[in-house]
């Protein structure tokens, strides 16, 4: 018992801390390619309110990002970045599921199971409210 | 205005390091206590450095999902975090976020910030006075946490032992969470604050695996809310970036202090922070 528990835990731990490091590497690297695009950022005082002003324009679907992604933009790689740290926890409640399920824990099982398929309601109900 | 007059005298290199900075210490703290750092990055980004509020919860969404990635890593390996007890309790946490996106505009919010104020501010009290009196009283038997295996044990390097903890009060913790969540899908706020007080208070649960146990479920109901702030184009990149990668790092440094912090430390500051949310709290609704 405390064995497969062990085993739950160490892979549930890599699976976040896989999802952190491709992550931060994604961002790190949108971030560098936004400044070396943009070398004025560096010393241009009136850059920020465009780039974090109200009407700063920056990829935010899923087209978009990958559009950016083909002509090397930096935000749309940040964004990318962004988009995995946010699927980190989904797949983490995915990966419950399936460990529970290889320990025949059926409570469990149907708790996680439960668990994720609310996480995808939200989601769908989300985008009819956004 | 002093916001006005910041955003024309920074340039985008010195913002990024400005919020890369105090995002280092909103992971740092919102590991330790599980809360999000919400209450961190949202002031300082709109006060200090002028940004929307739109922008400035967008990027507080991510900083709660970045805190609990970055450091349930450490947490669920040295088992300071119970995931029999989170999962458990996530079904409640997830169903009530649902009912909070659903009544979002149907629920005058007002009342529910005076609410939850004297709510926080009275778990605030209670947790001082678990304190005060810390010589553990029995814990009371729960036939449902016995059901469903979630007593558990986590080594406290602080006390130098293995410490054994009973779970009590299962069905009412599901019960706060589900609260918890409908308040944090209807305010996007307090999530960890309220989860916290509930597992130490009516669940009996170490503080350690209190705050390390939120921290591993706030990823979830955030990451649920997330999506939908994304697709409305309310994470700007340029903002969340250096509020993700400071997060990360601040959780994963704060993560490996718990252990050698020792628990009535981690009970203060968090009733402190308490106080502060408490008072946060009151004041949108009073005003």
């Amino acid at each position: 018992m405390t064995g497969q528990e062990t085993r739950t835990e160490v892979l549930i731990s890599r699976l976040l801390r896989a999802g952190v490091l491709a992550s931060v590497a994604l961002i790190l690297l949108g971030t560098a390619l936004t400044f070396a695009h943009h070398p004025q950022y560096v010393t241009d005082r009136r850059a920020v309110d465009t780039l974090t002003g109200t009407h700063a324009s920056f990829p935010h679907t899923p087209s978009a990002v990958a559009g950016g992604i083909r002509h090397g933009r930096g935000e749309a790689v940040v964004a990318l970045g962004l988009l995995v740290l946010i699927a980190t926890p989904v797949l983490r409640v995915a990966l419950s599921v399936a460990l529970f399920a290889q320990q025949r824990d059926r409570t469990f099982v149907a708790i996680t199971a439960v668990v994720l398929g609310l996480l995808l309601v939200s989601l769908v109900l989300g985008r009819g409210a956004a | 205005m002093y916001q006005q007059w910041y955003v024309r005298c920074v340039t985008p290199a010195l913002f990024t390091i400005e919020v890369l900075g105090i995002s280092v210490a909103a992971g740092a703290l919102g590991s330790l206590l599980g809360l999000g750092g919400g209450i961190v990055v949202v002031p300082a980004l709109t006060l200090l450095l002028g940004v929307d509020i739109r922008y400035a919860i967008g990027a507080s969404i991510v900083s709660v999902i970045a805190t609990s990635s970055g450091a349930a890593a450490t947490y669920v390996r040295e088992r300071m975090a119970n995931l029999r007890v989170a999962m458990f309790l996530e079904l409640a946490t997830v169903t009530g976020a649902v009912t909070g996106a659903l009544l979002a505009g149907v629920v005058a919010t007002r009342w529910l910030y005076v609410a939850f104020g004297l709510l926080m501010g009275w778990s605030a009290v209670a947790m001082l006075r678990k304190r005060a009196g810390q010589a553990g009283s029995a814990v009371p038997a729960s036939a449902l946490a016995d059901r469903l295996a979630l007593h558990g044990s986590y080594y406290d390097e602080a006390a130098g032992a293995e410490v054994p903890y009973r779970v009590a009060g299962a069905g009412k913790g599901l019960g706060l969470m589900y609260a918890a969540g409908t308040v944090s899908g209807l305010l996007g706020i307090g999530s960890g604050a309220l989860k916290v007080p509930a597992m130490d208070l009516a669940m009996r649960l170490p503080i350690k695996v209190s705050t390390a146990t939120s921290n591993f479920m706030i990823g979830v109901t955030a990451a649920a809310s997330a999506g939908i702030y994304f697709a409305r184009g309310d994470i700007d990149p340029f903002i969340a970036a250096p509020v993700a990668a400071g997060v990360l790092a601040g959780a994963t440094a704060g993560s490996r202090l718990l252990g050698r912090l020792r628990s009535s430390t981690i009970r203060a500051v968090f009733v402190a922070v308490l106080v502060v949310v408490s008072t946060q709290m009151l004041l949108k609704g009073l005003r």
